[in-house]
């Protein structure tokens, strides 16, 4: 493969993308490429540049722009910097007839950062996200893979406790 | 399958099975509102603005991506239509800025237009709108996003047609945007394209913003001189000025689209080189005068150097841009005073097989079929390059399972799959040729020398096997020294492999030249000579005392700048028609007579084809320059030479068409010679970029700054890495190149796409005009 795709991309996550490339044919490998960026993302501290989104497009054939177009549509890619943990506060309609509101004012307060902010100490980055499918436990947040269900102050400050 | 009847509002019609609503509504001739439909770019039916109500459907249905089936009925004006169209219109005028009166769009809209057609005078939207920050993306195409509907035709354009995708739709729902993402200048040389296919003023031309509305131009057909294929445009003038240009269609020759090059070289109209006035010298001083002295003077000295030296003294050089009737009528003064010595090939040195030729240098395929072929062979072309739409049609066909080879001397990128290519050094360009030509042919004794690798068999056996296979020649192999013998080769292949031969020649009318005579051993229409003037290199090699040009601008138009030039300034006598002034044309001419550019003058063009296509003046004459035509008509009559008489262009066309009826017909048979091992040594690949082919593109500064973007920096040597290394040079070293006693410096860039023994120093520049021949030996050194 070409250079950049190689100095920017680890032999590991590389591997990883041949692996996801052997799922299609040979000229529609750029099918991968969202594969490629969450595995980008994961190596690059959970964000990506546009140097790892140009390798993941010289990686896989594929013009930059339509990489870019991928990257940016989807709110799982994150194209700025952001906190070890991300929390993901749902507000959408179950959520905020539960008060969801106050979830995130709390959150706000304790952490002591805006809505997509990170703290000073680069742990925590503050998010609002539309329907967690979970209406059912609202008001719900997700940090990672994880779900929280039928917050309340406590809980949160557990939360944090926790991943703090 | 056979055609299927349907009925759009009311009236009973006939189409293709697969066609779409749409298309079936244009062709005859009921319009239906749209947006993102293009009849050259895929089906993308995101606007809405096409829904017509159909029969039996609850919904309103986009007519851009409804296939037609038997029976169906359309309304494309019912109330239900028209209320679909409405309410479309009302959403995308939601987050539109609706500023026509600063917009450069203006009147020219076809949101303007649809909206006053469909929409409401309206809007129930109170709320605030989206706006998006402008990307620069270069100095040919000014962006204004907030007017943009995103109807993703110039994402699509990029993508499908440019071969290219620059463009693309970032961010999701509201917050969608069409641009580059990150700040970029679009590379496409067909990038302005877009500019005519956005709906809106979103994508407008940068260098002719804010400088005319639409209302106040004029528009003209003409045909643009820049390549050989003749591409149709239209030139909008105001009170006899040009503005801008735009496409014209002709699906004989461009199609739909037409190159930057087209687009942009009338930015170089009124660069301030522009001559004015008549310019005689005398003692060595310059001083401007009226016609009658110029020309006076002019014939004058032309006559004394023929009385005193013999009219073989004389030599007549012209662009190959120059129209058929001002090669006519060149040709007709100088065969009259008694010279031969007449040629418009600049940039070529090799003519040992010009009997071979038949009537012109021809494309043996028509333009329009080139996107049928199935296989080429690209020799010594840089096609994306030197004809943009021609690049774009073996795209089209690439698209549709074509194959292309190349052998060439760089290793281009191209925006259409190259299956198979073999990169040489100019010195082992023709060896590598051989090669292929040898694995159809291994009996001739000329290629005894040669050896076929097993890429030459399998290259042969695929244009072989091509059901229609074309072999392609570019400015390199026309202008290589031994041209002849890779026409030779390319023509055995073309004949081998069953397909066509076709010369892409430099300019834009190389063929007119060929038909009228503008060469030294044929007459206009095609006769031989008995006694062949003197081509292009010798009358150069062999200076003459007086020499007549047509705008030639000899540091850049010719093969080897050099020695044109020292030639030139040791004549007794030059006459220089030219459309712009320069200090080399200063410093050699004795009279400077202004001419007129394509589009002050009448002139047809024939292309590579052979298509003929005429066109009238469509500006004002610049100050006192006149057509290059008058003024030659009025030289023939000073000069008292016979039938110069004409009362119009068409006049001289009509003598050469009769001409042209008992034309002979000349057999093509290229003649070969012992192919040999190259040398070892070290060539020179001067190549003409893009924007550096004529005087006309050299003055559009749009052009010149793309050039750069997209060239990079041609004041530069550009050599392999390997060989960056072998000549003991580093990256960005300024180096000494030598040519036969010229001597320049210019910095290292290494650059993969050069191959070994070669070195890429581009011509037509103005760094590189102290430089010898284009192609051949050269020495770098630290
Ligand atoms: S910029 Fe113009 S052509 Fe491109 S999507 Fe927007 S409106 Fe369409
Ligand atoms: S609204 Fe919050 S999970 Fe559905
Ligand atoms: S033209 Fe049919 S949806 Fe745009």
């Amino acid at each position: 493969m070409t250079k950049t795709s190689c100095t920017v991309l680890s032999a590991r996550v590389r591997s990883e993308i041949d692996h996801w490339m052997l799922r299609y044919p040979p000229e529609r490998k750029r099918s991968a490429v969202m594969e490629a960026l969450r595995l980008a993302q994961n190596e690059n501290g959970g964000s990506l540049t546009e140097s790892v989104m140009d390798a993941v497009a010289d990686y896989l054939e594929m013009p930059k722009i339509a990489v870019y177009e991928v990257a940016s549509f989807y709110t799982m890619y994150n194209l700025s910097p952001v906190g070890q943990h991300v929390i993901n506060v749902c507000t959408n309609i179950s959520c905020m007839l539960s008060d969801s509101e106050k979830v995130l004012e709390h959150l706000k307060e304790r952490l002591g950062i805006g809505l997509n902010e990170t703290t000073a100490d680069g742990k925590f980055t503050l998010r609002e996200v539309e329907c967690l499918a979970a209406c059912a436990n609202a008001p719900v947040a997700q940090v990672g893979k994880k779900y929280y269900e039928n917050l309340t102050p406590e809980k949160l400050d557990a939360l944090l406790d926790e991943l703090g | 399958m056979s055609d299927i009847e349907i009925e759009i509002d009311g009236k009973p019609l006939k189409a293709k099975p697969n066609s779409m609503v749409i298309q079936v509504a244009d062709e005859a001739g009921i319009y239906i509102p749209r947006f993102c439909y293009h009849k050259e770019l895929s089906v993308a039916a995101n606007c809405r603005m096409c829904l017509v109500e159909m029969e039996k459907s609850p919904k309103a249905v986009p007519a851009c991506a409804t296939p037609i089936m038997p029976g169906m009925k359309i309304f494309t004006r019912s109330p239900k239509a028209l209320a679909a169209q409405k309410a479309v219109m009302e959403f995308l005028l939601i987050n539109h800025p609706l500023d026509c009166p600063i917009c450069d769009q203006g009147g020219e809209c076809e949101l303007q237009d649809l909206s006053l057609g469909y929409g409401s005078a309206n809007s129930y939207f109170t709320f605030g709108k989206r706006s998006v920050a402008d990307e620069d993306i270069g100095p040919l195409i000014e962006t204004e996003m907030t007017r943009c509907i995103q109807c993703t035709r110039c994402v699509r354009f990029g993508d499908e047609i440019a071969g290219l995708r620059e463009l693309g739709a970032t961010g999701r729902g509201e917050h969608m945007e069409i641009g580059t993402y990150v700040q970029h200048a679009i590379h496409s040389e067909v990038s302005g394209n877009i500019i005519d296919l956005c709906p809106v003023g979103a994508l407008t031309s940068k260098p002719f913003r804010y400088t005319a509305r639409a209302w106040e131009l004029n528009q003209f057909p003409s045909i643009a001189p820049h390549d050989c294929l003749g591409t149709n445009i239209h030139v909008h003038t105001r009170t006899g000025k040009v503005m801008r240009v735009v496409s014209r269609e002709n699906k004989e020759t461009n199609g739909t689209w037409i190159a930057d090059r087209e687009r942009y070289s009338y930015l170089g109209l009124y660069h301030g080189d522009r001559l004015t006035k008549p310019m005689i010298r005398e003692h060595g001083v310059w001083k401007d005068t009226d016609w009658q002295t110029a020309l006076e003077f002019a014939v004058k000295g032309l006559q004394d150097v023929i009385h005193q030296d013999g009219a073989e003294q004389v030599g007549a050089l012209a662009t190959p841009n120059s129209t058929t009737e001002e090669f006519f009528l060149l040709q007709k003064i100088m065969r009259q005073l008694g010279s031969s010595n007449i040629d418009h090939r600049l940039r070529q040195i090799d003519f040992s097989d010009q009997d071979s030729f038949s009537l012109f240098p021809e494309l043996e395929v028509p333009i329009a079929d080139l996107e049928n072929c199935s296989t080429f062979l690209l020799v010594g072309s840089n096609l994306q390059k030197e004809q943009p739409l021609a690049a774009i049609s073996v795209r089209k066909a690439t698209l549709k399972g074509a194959s292309v080879f190349a052998v060439n001397m760089m290793d281009y990128r191209f925006n259409f799959k190259v299956a198979d290519k073999k990169i040489a050094a100019p010195h082992e360009f023709v060896f590598a040729l051989s090669g292929i030509a040898k694995a159809f042919l291994p009996e001739l004794s000329e290629l005894s020398d040669v050896l076929v690798t097993e890429q030459d068999r399998l290259i042969a056996e695929r244009l072989r096997a091509g059901e229609k296979t074309v072999i392609l020649l570019g400015a390199l192999a026309l202008n290589h020294p031994q041209a002849a013998l890779i026409r030779w080769l390319a023509h055995h292949i073309a004949k081998a492999s069953h397909g066509a031969f076709g010369i892409l020649t430099e300019g834009g009318n190389a063929s007119g030249a060929w038909l009228s005579g503008a060469v030294p051993h044929r007459a206009a229409g095609g006769d031989s000579l008995q006694q062949a003037g003197m081509d292009a290199q010798t009358m150069l090699q062999q200076a003459r005392q007086a020499y007549l040009l047509l705008n030639v601008e000899p540091e850049f138009d010719c093969a080897n700048p050099r020695m044109t030039i020292e030639a030139l300034e040791a004549a007794k006598f030059v006459v220089s028609l030219s459309v712009f002034k320069s200090p080399a044309l200063e410093r050699f001419a004795n009279v400077i007579l202004p001419v007129g550019p394509f589009t002050e003058t009448a002139g047809t063009l024939v292309n590579a084809a052979g298509q003929w296509q005429s066109f009238r003046g469509v500006a004002n004459a610049y100050e006192e320059s006149r057509p290059a035509w008058k003024v030659l008509r009025v030289m023939g009559n000073l000069f008292h030479l016979q039938g110069f008489d004409y009362e119009s262009a068409e006049e001289v066309l009509q003598e050469l068409k009769l001409l042209l009826k008992q034309s002979p017909a000349h057999a093509k048979e290229f003649k070969g010679t012992k192919v040999k091992k190259p040398g070892n040594f070290l060539s020179r690949i001067g190549e003409i970029p893009i924007y550096a082919i004529d005087g006309l593109t050299r003055r559009a500064e749009a052009l010149q700054a793309t050039q750069s973007i997209i060239e990079g920096d041609l004041a530069a040597v550009r050599v392999h890495s390997k060989t960056v290394e072998e000549l003991g040079l580093r990256s960005l070293d300024v180096a000494k190149v030598q040519q036969n006693g010229c001597e320049i410096r210019l910095p290292v860039i290494i650059d993969d796409r050069v191959p070994l023994r070669a070195a890429y120093i581009a011509g037509g520049i103005k760094a590189t005009q102290d430089l010898g021949e284009l192609l051949g030996p050269v020495e770098i050194s630290v």
